[in-house]
């Protein structure tokens, strides 16, 4: 006879255990999936209803939520420090998340570049175009050219100022925000050459008071319309309309703030790119490490057009939007000089949005008053 | 009245003598316990109110915040620079200072550190590294120190100062990362030149969390120390207690007050100095998190006393660690874990009336039963 299920006191004591210790590892271990279900997370760094950049993200996790087979889950408010670590790695361990979307720039580096080796079978998606190779191949970034959204809403801009001064509320002097102010800029001057472009930099991503005043500012001096490149344009928005500005939207729709004031808004349109990734991530296609896109990739979108744009700026809004369509439109082309003089691009050269030397943008185009420092 | 009348009447129950000796000093841990319970127990009326669970909520918190070696890691992650930053509250406090700008410390330690990394970048690494902590821990005490010899010299009101300077501090912050310290290469994220790998402080090595912890451990214990172990601490106490008395006893209130702010101070740009090292790499706008603010609460929930300040850290990184998972879980906003610890701190700050005024905690009342 053996001793096979005999219940033996001291195997008892030890297979208990092991029960146990198993039981406590079960904390770790990630909650097992149905086949072919994806646990997606977005995290962002501000409130998802801001009317800016989080919730233009909040609005891309709305459509992948309505995707069958996947579960979303969202966390907003998540700062740029070890919160974010600890975010990614509390909804691998405790939703199974299985794709992560970390919307904010900062994201990055360190904090995708340290979890992506530590979590190899989970795909770290980040919004700002900064993956290069030799990063983690399990992670990869994704970014839109939304300066010529900027360019198209300086040309509804150059058709509904009467001041010919237009305002631009702008976070920081660093190249993106710098290229949205040029491209609004020079958006305004393919309307009016004599339009000129006062930026003022609040110095924060988010700092409503300061938005506010510097919005003020630029209504005291004359602007007539307004835009802005701050995470949430909620408060800009409000402002120049209280001050009888037009204003033209960024990041989100912000028509419901505005009004009639509203011209038109440069939008990400995330919804498409992120159902686009989620649906070839589940097929088990290969999604590029770093994508990027414009207007005519729907990467971004424009807000319907107001009341307020006549027919003319219309059809020029419309012919300019179809040649970029087209590809190979430029913005920044010669010839064109900075305002401080410097010769940016000699007669018969043009930049396209795709073209690297923009990325180190550090320049006010002429016809801007502001500076970089 | 002789010292017979003070001796236990002979028969008396053993438990009675024993609650007699024991309860005067369980007052200072069962009021605090006693008030986070009553702050559970509004918090959860709050969750009532909202149509949740209160014990959805509580077993997310444990769940997320102490329950597996993770949920340890995630909490332990908060702990080092809480327990940093409550030192720049608690020190000042002990002398009856109230500084609230422990904030302005850390970024401005973090921007030491980066810069000393990037100017040592040819050092071997741990002497690099001590000096970086130095570096950081000079300008946060400066900082800091200056709060408290404004106070001293001018009669400046700390806590408004503290807070300014805290504005004045990241403001600095910004224009050195943006401006003279800036790497070029950082285009869209101003930032300072990444340190170099040999100067990273690296995990401890059996939870992924990094060394800050131990460090604040450590800083705590040697407050401790300092406070309630030499005669340095105990003249402190008495000019928190009681300045006039302190300056008529001819103890150096200025130097203590200069000394003991400075010292927080310290604490705090080594907090930054750990925020550098071992989370970002190099110093940018993401220092600016927030904990030394979140470091006021853990101060005054542990009363100022250093060795409580550990604890209680912990319990609050592990709120804060739960935060994201009761927002996903149970749909609420991420406010609600800030909502929780206003009503928990609320509460404790109340419950500080009732030391010394409850009987059960004084021998008497368990003697003469």
């Amino acid at each position: 006879m053996t001793t096979f299920g005999k219940l033996n006191r001291r195997h008892f004591l030890g297979t208990s255990a092991a029960a146990l210790g198993a039981a406590a590892l079960g904390g770790l271990a990630r909650p097992a999936m149905a086949a072919g279900d994806l646990t997606v997370g977005f995290i962002y760094v501000g409130p998802k209803d801001d009317f800016g950049y989080n919730q233009a993200h909040a609005e891309g996790a709305a459509a992948v939520k309505e995707m069958a087979g996947v579960t979303v889950l969202e966390e907003e408010n998540v700062p740029e420090s070890q919160d974010v670590q600890n975010t990614m790695e509390s909804m691998i361990n405790f939703d199974g998340a299985g794709l992560l979307f970390p919307t904010s720039f900062g994201y990055f580096n360190p904090h995708i570049l340290e979890l992506a080796p530590k979590y190899a079978d989970v795909r770290f998606e980040h919004c700002g175009g900064l993956w290069a190779e030799g990063n983690p191949t399990n992670a990869g970034s994704y970014f839109g050219y939304i300066g010529m959204g900027q360019y198209l809403n300086g040309i509804a801009a150059g058709h509904a100022t009467k001041s010919k001064k237009i305002g631009f509320v702008a976070a920081k002097p660093i190249p993106q925000v710098l290229n949205n102010i040029n491209s609004f800029l020079l958006g305004a001057r393919a309307v009016d050459p004599e339009i000129t472009c006062q930026v003022i930099f609040t110095g924060e991503w988010s700092l409503a008071v300061k938005e506010a005043e510097a919005t003020n500012a630029l209504a005291d001096q004359g602007c007539d319309v307004i835009t802005c490149h701050v995470d949430g344009p909620k408060v800009v928005c409000e402002t120049a309309v209280a001050r009888g500005a037009y204003v033209c939207g960024y990041h989100a729709d912000q028509s419901p703030l505005a009004g009639d004031m509203y011209l038109t808004g440069a939008e990400w349109n995330w919804a498409g790119v992120y159902t686009d990734m989620v649906t070839k991530f589940m097929a088990g296609e290969a999604v590029p490490n770093f994508l990027r896109g414009g207007l005519a990739d729907g990467f971004i979108k424009m807000s319907p057009l107001g009341p307020a744009v006549s027919d003319a700026g219309r059809a020029q809004f419309e012919a300019v939007k179809g040649e970029i369509m087209a590809g190979g439109f430029a913005a920044i082309k010669g010839p064109l000089k900075d305002n401080a003089g410097n010769v940016i691009a000699a007669d018969g050269e043009a930049f396209v949005e795709t073209d690297v030397a923009l990325e180190s943008m550090d320049y006010l185009v002429e016809g801007v008053l502001g500076s970089t420092s | 009245m002789s010292a017979l009348d003070q001796m236990p009447a002979p028969g008396r129950p053993a438990m009675a003598r024993a609650l007699a000796g024991l309860m005067p000093r369980a007052e200072a841990v069962l009021i605090p316990a006693g008030a986070l319970l009553a702050g559970f127990a509004i918090f959860s009326l709050f969750l009532g109110a909202l149509g949740k669970s209160p014990a959805e909520f509580f077993g997310l918190v444990w769940k997320a915040g102490f329950s597996s070696a993770f949920s340890w890691q995630n909490t332990l992650s908060r702990v080092g620079p809480l327990a940093l930053a409550a030192l720049c509250v608690a020190l000042p406090a002990r002398l009856g200072l109230v500084v609230i700008g422990g904030e302005g410390a850390i970024v401005l330690g973090g921007l030491a550190a980066a810069v000393t990394g990037t100017v040592l970048a040819g050092l071997p690494g741990y002497p690099a590294m001590l000096l970086m902590a130095v570096a950081a821990m000079i300008l946060g005490g400066l900082w800091i120190g200056a709060i408290g010899a404004l106070r001293i010299r001018r009669g400046v009101n700390e806590t408004i100062a503290s807070l300014l300077m805290a504005y004045i501090a990241i403001a600095l912050f910004n224009h050195f990362v943006e401006g003279p310290f800036r790497d070029p290469a950082s285009l869209n994220k101003p930032s300072t030149a990444p340190l170099a790998e040999t100067l990273r402080v690296g995990d401890m090595p059996f939870i992924a969390t990094h060394w800050g912890v131990v460090a604040a451990a450590l800083a705590c214990l040697l407050c401790w120390v300092l406070i309630d172990r030499t005669t340095l601490g105990f003249a402190a106490r008495i000019a928190g207690d009681n300045v006039r008395a302190a300056q008529v006893q001819g103890l150096p209130v200025a130097r203590l007050v200069i000394g003991f702010t400075a010292l927080g101070g310290a604490f705090a740009g080594l907090a930054g100095f750990y925020e550098v090292a071992a989370v970002h790499g190099s110093a940018n706008a993401s220092l600016i998190a927030g904990y030394g603010y979140t470091g006021i609460l853990v101060a005054f929930l542990a009363r100022h006393n250093p060795l409580a300040i550990l604890p209680v850290a912990i319990l609050l990184g592990g709120f804060e660690a739960s935060s994201g998972l009761v927002q996903r879980r149970m749909d609420l906003p991420d406010a609600t874990i800030l909502v929780f610890e206003g009503i928990v701190f609320v509460i404790i700050l109340l419950s500080e009336a009732l030391y010394g005024r409850l009987r059960i905690f004084t021998p008497g009342y368990w003697e003469h039963r």
